[in-house]
């Protein structure tokens, strides 16, 4: 019996489509968890190789394997509790249908992750790529209460609860959140989620990078504390110069006293967008970054932000560029070579900054990998860890790279 | 094996003043805060530092014997305590602040830092370290980081896990790794999220970078009565869906207020209250925190609070904090013995879980006081009790199943902060089906084969090894065909996953 004989006789005819994309690789899109545990235990019962995918908009959907999983069919809601401020999601849901069903509720997931809107909850989790929203409401672990994901031979395994403290058990949520599915497919996730917020103000001050960074440096020093304070090469944030964007959400009170504060920190400088057109400028630099070919972050000390993005201007350029400096995060895009991506990681690396490779064709994920090396005797908890939950290496997820 | 020659071994690492093996020695390690849990270590040692804790967590691995690390013993789940079979590796001599960079928020400690004491080390620079146990004054970051600790103040800022930047650990076999980025960004995989609250099953962190945050330049604390928990309850759920995030939203319940009035600790709560709240909020701006506060105050009203205070100074704010962390200590006036229980439920389910805890009291004919993280739903009820009462103890042992059973049903955890350790095992399977707990295993046994570190807590070990052959069956997707014997599992019956020595 052929592959897809073997997967419509396990899963129906609706799970399996015949991708279109150069490789033809079958894609099959299971309609439930355990659907979803089924295919992989029998992938690893076959040999099979499998590559995971959500809506295909973030990673490109281009590793070798023999079939592809998309958790795409995994696109319901199963609760939303207003007044738990928590909800429980699959992981196929887009990110712009979530966001609707938890404002009609009053609630708010405090993530804004880059690319499409259409983005699948569980590309966000999986890749843990946080957006702005990072500066004041922590990176995307911190909005995930617990998961549920499949094992490389097909266990379903449970982390985590919905509720906002747990410490019952290994928190495994965490090896999943940023796990790029080298740990398991993730199927469901129980989010922590805020009330939507009564205010939502965005400032831009644009100027040099010299002088945006000094006025990021009195924000901080002022201890005010917005829900983002990220600052954007002027390609990203489609102005003449660069930009300093500040976010403020809350109860109106807090919004009014922040707003008071930053223009007190910064001598009123900053313009107030109009709501439509904070949405649009947020939404504009989220998709840029899908539209360039490569994507990484790096995470270094707040006070080292400015040296980062002069070894990034000088290594690899540093036309679509947005920094968080608050927090230290720098997330890069556009094109570069393997070569250039290994240099500047092995001198991030002396620096004691990780770069995550977030997205790249497979030709440069499969050779930088999504995390390079590891620090000294690391790699062999990481490998354990891989054999855990991926015993027969079903899973197509470059995560070390072949450096 | 526990032999005179591995002794005198240790000796030589440690020096013979940081070798305990006397009787009365090792008995002052019986116990860690939860007075129900009893074991005597073979052998205590204190290690003064890093590179003297690695070598004798080699010798030990040399020697095929299990160690257990211990901070300053305040636990409340059993999880610091060795057996006559192993070695406790006592860690307050490693308590110096390595580095504080306030430019950066980011301080370097060792694991036995007291709580308290960073963050009085960060004060100077406007700085604190956000999680707060009520044990703070005497609990250690490198026991906070393995419990993942919390605390009244983790509503707002999170519990230790969103506090730890990146940690250096000394695994089972002695080799010493470092994990995470100075800035928590993760490299690679997040093994530093991993680790927090892996109760020391993981290895033994020797450093931990931590985030301070800015003190917050604006605090108003207020305490409103309500005349029952339920109105209570329903008054929090109210505050939580305002979009109001308070820095701290506790709750006590009438025996815990009278307790702590009794007490040196008294605070002026009103002892006619059925329960009070204590509800705390900070920010950058006064004018912000001002507004926030009229409008709780609006909220607490509106949900029947019969009188509502607000600390008039920083002096009254630390009057009415003190009875709230000091609870714990007033109860022991009600009686010899005390179990601290800690659960979580949906902060909408709040007033039901209270209810039925109240009627689970009154079946077993028992003294339960709730003092607790209420908005967090994070529940502590505590059941005072005499031990020397034949037939008291099994009563007690049965009530606390039944409220961790009710905090289950209503969709909560068996624990939000103090750990599983031993006092919590035999809850693991109401929350984790077999597949969990089994992958759970699998991971520890990564960090550590032999699982020597810390054995018999956080997994129930006889219930995985029963579980490991299962698969898939209840999907009706079976790919592998075993037999299961419904006596095989703790599923089935709980009450057969293995209970702690003493735990019954």
């Amino acid at each position: 019996m052929s592959l897809l004989d073997r997967v419509r006789a396990l899963l129906g005819d609706d799970a399996v489509e015949i991708a279109s994309g150069p490789d033809a690789v079958p894609r099959v899109a299971p309609a439930s968890p355990d659907a979803v545990a089924l295919l992989l235990g029998t992938a690893r019962q076959e040999g099979w190789r499998v590559r995971l995918e959500g809506a295909g908009t973030w990673l490109p959907a281009d590793a070798p394997a023999d079939l592809a999983l998309t958790t795409r069919r995994l696109d319901r809601i199963p609760a939303v509790e207003p007044q738990d401020l928590s909800a429980t999601a699959e992981a196929g849901i887009g990110c712009d249908l979530l966001r609707q069903q938890l404002a009609d509720h009053g609630t708010w997931l405090a993530l804004d992750p880059p690319g499409l809107a259409g983005r699948t909850l569980g590309s966000v989790v999986a890749t843990a790529t946080a957006g702005p929203l990072r500066h004041g409401f922590g990176p995307v672990r911190d909005h995930v209460l617990g998961v549920t994901f499949v094992t490389g031979d097909g266990r379903l395994v449970q982390s985590g609860g919905r509720v906002v403290k747990n410490v019952a058990g290994y928190d495994l949520t965490k090896l999943e959140a940023g796990g790029f599915g080298a740990f398991g497919v993730i199927v469901l996730v129980h989010l922590r989620l805020r009330a939507l917020p009564r205010a939502d103000q965005t400032l831009v001050l644009e100027g040099t990078r010299e002088d945006l960074t000094q006025v990021a440096e009195d924000v901080a020093a002022a201890g005010l504390q917005p829900a983002a304070l990220e600052l954007m090469s002027p390609a990203l944030a489609r102005r003449d110069g660069w930009a300093l964007a500040v976010r403020l959400a809350g109860s109106a009170a807090l919004v009014a006293a922040e707003e008071a504060g930053l223009r007190g920190a910064s001598g009123g400088r900053f313009t107030a967008l109009r709501a439509e057109e904070a949405h649009g400028f947020w939404m504009r630099a989220a998709e840029s970054f899908a539209t360039r070919p490569i994507t990484f972050r790096t995470g270094g000390l707040p006070d080292s932000s400015d040296e980062l993005l002069d070894l990034l201007q000088h290594q690899v350029g540093d036309e679509w560029v947005s920094a968080s400096p608050g927090v230290g995060a720098i997330r890069w895009a556009g094109d570069t070579t393997v070569d250039r991506l290994r240099r500047l990681r092995r001198t991030l690396a002396g620096l004691e900054v990780p770069l995550t490779l977030e997205r790249a064709p497979w030709p440069i994920r499969s050779a930088v990998g999504h995390f390079g090396a590891y620090r000294e005797g690391v790699g062999p908890l990481v490998a354990g860890l891989r054999r855990t939950f991926d015993p027969g290496e079903a899973f197509v997820v470059a995560v070390e790279g072949s450096d | 094996m526990i032999t005179a020659g591995l002794v005198e071994a240790l000796t030589g690492i440690v020096g013979a003043r940081h070798v305990r093996t006397a009787p009365a020695e090792r008995l002052t390690y019986a116990r860690d805060g939860l007075p129900t849990h009893r074991r005597v270590p073979a052998v205590v040692v204190l290690p003064g530092s890093r590179d003297e804790l690695a070598a004798v967590v080699r010798l030990l691995a040399a020697h095929d014997v299990p160690f257990v690390p211990r901070g300053a013993g305040t636990g409340l789940s059993g999880g610091a305590l060795a057996d006559g079979a192993a070695v406790l590796l006592v860690l307050t001599r490693l308590n110096r602040i390595l580095s504080l960079d306030p430019s950066n928020r980011v301080a370097v400690v060792e694991p036995g830092v007291v709580n308290a004491r960073l963050s009085a080390a960060a004060a100077p620079h406007g700085l604190h370290y956000a999680p707060d146990p009520s044990s703070q004054t005497a609990c250690t970051i490198g026991g906070n980081v393995a419990e993942n600790a919390g605390g009244p103040h983790c509503l707002k800022y999170g519990v230790t896990a969103q506090h730890v930047l990146a940690l250096e650990v000394v695994l089972a076999d002695g080799r010493v790794v470092e994990l995470g980025s100075p800035s928590g960004e993760p490299w690679g995989p997040d093994m530093v999220g991993l680790f927090v609250g892996s109760e020391g099953n993981f290895g033994i962190a020797t450093r931990i970078a931590v985030r301070l945050l800015p003190q917050p330049r604006a605090v108003r604390t207020l305490l409103a009565a309500f005349a029952s928990l339920r109105a209570a309850g329903e008054a929090v759920s109210a505050v939580i869906a305002s979009g109001i995030v308070p820095a701290a939203l506790e709750m006590m319940d009438q025996s815990c207020i009278r307790a702590v009035e009794d007490s040196v600790y008294a605070a002026g709560y009103p002892r006619d209250a059925a329960a009070v709240l204590l509800v705390e909020l900070d920010g950058h701006s006064d004018d912000a925190v001002v507004a926030e506060t009229e409008t709780v105050h609006g909220l607490l009203s509106a949900h029947g609070a019969a009188s509502i205070r607000v600390a008039a100074d920083a002096r009254e704010r630390e009057r009415l904090w003190q009875g709230r962390k000091k609870a714990f200590g007033a109860m022991g006036r009600l009686s010899r013995d005390l179990v601290v229980q800690d659960a979580v439920v949906p902060r909408s389910a709040l007033p039901e879980v209270l209810e039925a805890i109240g009627r689970i009291a009154a079946t077993y004919q028992l003294t339960v006081s709730n003092v607790f993280h209420a908005g967090d739903g994070n529940l502590h009820p505590n059941i005072s009790f005499d031990a020397r009462v034949p037939g008291l103890r099994t009563r007690v042992d049965a009530a606390s199943t039944e409220i961790m059973e009710a905090c289950v049903a209503a969709g909560g955890t068996i624990t939000g902060e103090h750990g599983v350790g031993l006092d919590k095992l035999r809850y693991m399977p109401l929350i984790f089906d077999a597949e969990s707990l089994a992958a759970m295993r699998a991971v520890r046994r990564v960090w550590d084969p032999e699982e020597r570190v810390n054995p018999g807590k956080v997994v129930p070990v006889h219930a995985c090894r029963e579980w490991s052959g299962l698969r898939i069956a209840d999907r009706g997707l079976r790919i592998e065909q075993q037999a299961r014997s419904p006596a095989q599992s703790a599923i089935d019956n709980p009450q057969s996953a293995i209970a702690p020595r003493g735990a019954r």
